[in-house]
């Protein structure tokens, strides 16, 4: 029997963090990996892995209540509709309307119709001759959550056609629905986090919530160099949750010059963070493999 | 005066700004401080701001009762988020999925779905002489947050100037912080992640109609390309700041908005008159 894919998430709290740099360059050093950034609010990977297209593929999301002409103006929608999205006049306002479909069962003159909403977009495209999926939602879009199960899912249909090691997991900033979407069912989780009072507040955070999940967890530390003291905190917190902390990479201008040229940091780079990140990714493998030992065992 | 602080990306010092503008607004006029970034919360670790009061936000769920239920799965058809499914003709409810939209309670026809409350977080709030505070927090594991954001919206509503901390991001979330106000401070990381980002913020602002301005944030070094995006979307650009590592520090610190006020004052005043006199024309 094939062995369950890895899938290695990597996710911060605290936005800004360093999240997009470590994880692309942690796909630009994987051998056979699927690299996935399911930060789909604010896609940023694509801009420092260089990628050709193959195919992209309409995201539909819930579906938009549209009023027709039969409405005879009773108002009954407005009263239903708990997320104000029905406006004077009956007309629907398509950012605030959720799909529940209320207003359509409510109608007495069914002249409410559930209609298909486009709110983004799926791209499957290969970066280093390997898969890469992103997407880009729609502006002001709900369902951020939905779009990233279905890159998750589309990247797992992909690995069971071919051969690879792991799925590499780029998540977005928070502990809420799409970030929920982005860890549960991996093997791993990442947490990269900064010493300053907010990186070190949003850390515990995201670590109860991979505890809440009961999802393996390790920290990174970036920029660690910035505050001795916060470091030493982040050590405690980390301590108390039973959480290794399996990278030091200090504050390094290359992460930006890196982004400007439009590469990864380990690409761009032969400094001090660069070799950081490289080495960490040496300790990922060897937690990824013993994961993969006890999954086996299980 | 509803003024709302976005970027897109995270980390390009929203909050360091919000609370650095609340701080100084609060010496003129009775001035909130919404923290709307219910997921990382992170304004009053700057702000210190003793917190006189929390109380849980609760969302409406339903609740059924089995011995009047028939199984006939009409709450589960109702329900466009998959939230109720049947076991064994016996529904059951997802909690954290469910939109409390109603439609399951609506649809029942023996009307055996009652609606209970659930708390999905609480609001904090506190206020030191003219500078008021009210934060939402997140329940670890609770995937909606926008009726949070909603509840934290209402306090302080006598405030003269009400300054929002959005979430990161472009989505409902974002949304639901920004509208109702009447400008948007867009705060970009002259790199090209913060370009990216902070267009897809210009854009959610745009689509509700709300003016913004631009603070550019954290600079090494200039950005030709998110110039040019100011200069061709014709955004007023109300400050640049530039790189300090004592502010990467401070944050570390108790002491950043001392800090702030004491070397960036006349940012801080520039951006503030600028809402100010934009809101007010």
């Amino acid at each position: 029997m094939k062995p369950l894919i890895q899938q290695l998430a990597i996710v911060s709290g605290k936005g800004g963090t360093g999240k997009t740099s470590i994880a692309a360059s942690l796909a630009k050093l994987a051998k056979k990996r699927i690299a996935v950034d399911c930060d789909v609010d604010a896609s940023n990977m694509p801009i420092i892995l260089p990628h050709t297209i193959i195919e992209e593929i309409p995201f539909f999301g819930e579906k938009k209540a549209f009023i027709t002409e039969q409405c005879r103006g009773c108002g009954d929608c407005v009263i239903y509709c708990r997320f104000n999205a029905i406006k004077d006049f009956y007309t629907v306002e398509p950012m605030l309307c959720e799909g529940c479909a209320v207003c359509a069962m409510m109608c007495p003159h069914e002249a409410i119709n559930m209609v298909d909403h486009q709110s983004g977009t799926l791209v499957v495209a290969q970066a280093d001759s390997q898969p890469f999926l992103f997407a880009k939602m729609g502006i002001g879009e709900g369902n951020s959550g939905k779009l990233v199960t279905e890159l998750r899912q589309k990247a797992k249909s992909i690995a069971d056609e071919q051969d690879y090691d792991v799925i590499i997991i780029d998540g977005p900033p928070g502990i809420g629905c799409p970030v929920i979407a982005s860890i549960t069912g991996t093997s791993h989780v990442l947490i990269v986090t900064e010493p300053t009072i907010a990186g070190i507040h949003d850390l515990e955070r995201i670590i109860q919530l991979t505890q809440h999940f009961r999802i393996q967890a390790s920290v990174c530390i970036n920029k660690c160099d910035i505050s001795e003291q916060n470091t030493t905190l982040i050590t405690d917190i980390c301590n108390k949750y039973h959480i290794p902390i399996i990278g030091l990479i200090p504050y390094d201008k290359d992460f930006v010059k890196a982004q400007i040229a439009g590469k990864t940091v380990v690409e761009y780079s032969s400094g001090t963070a660069a070799k950081e990140i490289i080495k960490l990714w040496d300790t990922m493998q060897s937690i990824l493999h013993a994961a993969l030992i006890q999954n086996q065992n299980d | 005066m509803q003024i709302a602080i976005a970027s897109g990306k995270g980390g390009t010092g929203k909050t360091t700004i919000s609370t650095a503008l609340a701080y100084y607004s609060s010496r003129f006029q009775p001035t909130a401080l919404l923290d709307c970034d219910v997921e990382e919360p992170d304004a009053n670790l700057l702000l210190k701001i003793n917190v006189e009061n929390t109380y849980p936000v609760n969302v409406l769920i339903p609740q059924v009762d089995m011995d009047v239920c028939t199984g006939c799965g009409k709450c589960q058809k109702a329900c466009q988020y998959n939230a109720m499914v049947l076991i064994k003709a016996k529904p059951l409810l997802l909690p954290e999925l469910c939109h409390s939209c109603g439609g399951c309670y609506l649809a029942c026809p023996e009307r055996a779905i009652k609606e209970v409350s659930r708390p999905i977080g609480n609001i904090e709030i506190g206020n030191n002489n003219n500078l008021f505070y009210a934060a939402g927090i997140l329940n670890i594991g609770e995937h909606i947050a926008t009726p949070l954001i909603d509840e934290v919206k209402k306090e302080h509503r006598h405030a003269s100037v009400r300054i929002i901390d959005a979430p990161p991001g472009s989505s409902c979330s974002v949304i639901h912080a920004m509208e109702h106000s009447d400008f948007v401070i867009l705060v970009a990381e002259p790199t090209p992640f913060g370009l990216h980002d902070v267009s897809l913020a210009y854009h959610v602002a745009k689509s509700l109609s709300i003016q913004c301005g631009i603070v550019i944030n954290n600079m090494v070094e200039e950005y030709e390309p998110l110039l040019t995006f100011i200069h061709n979307e014709n955004i007023p650009l109300l400050a640049t700041i530039p790189h300090d590592i004592n502010i990467a520090k401070s944050t570390t610190h108790d002491n950043l908005i001392d800090y702030l006020i004491s070397h960036y004052s006349q940012h801080i005043q520039k951006i503030y008159e600028f809402c100010t006199n934009r809101v007010l024309l």
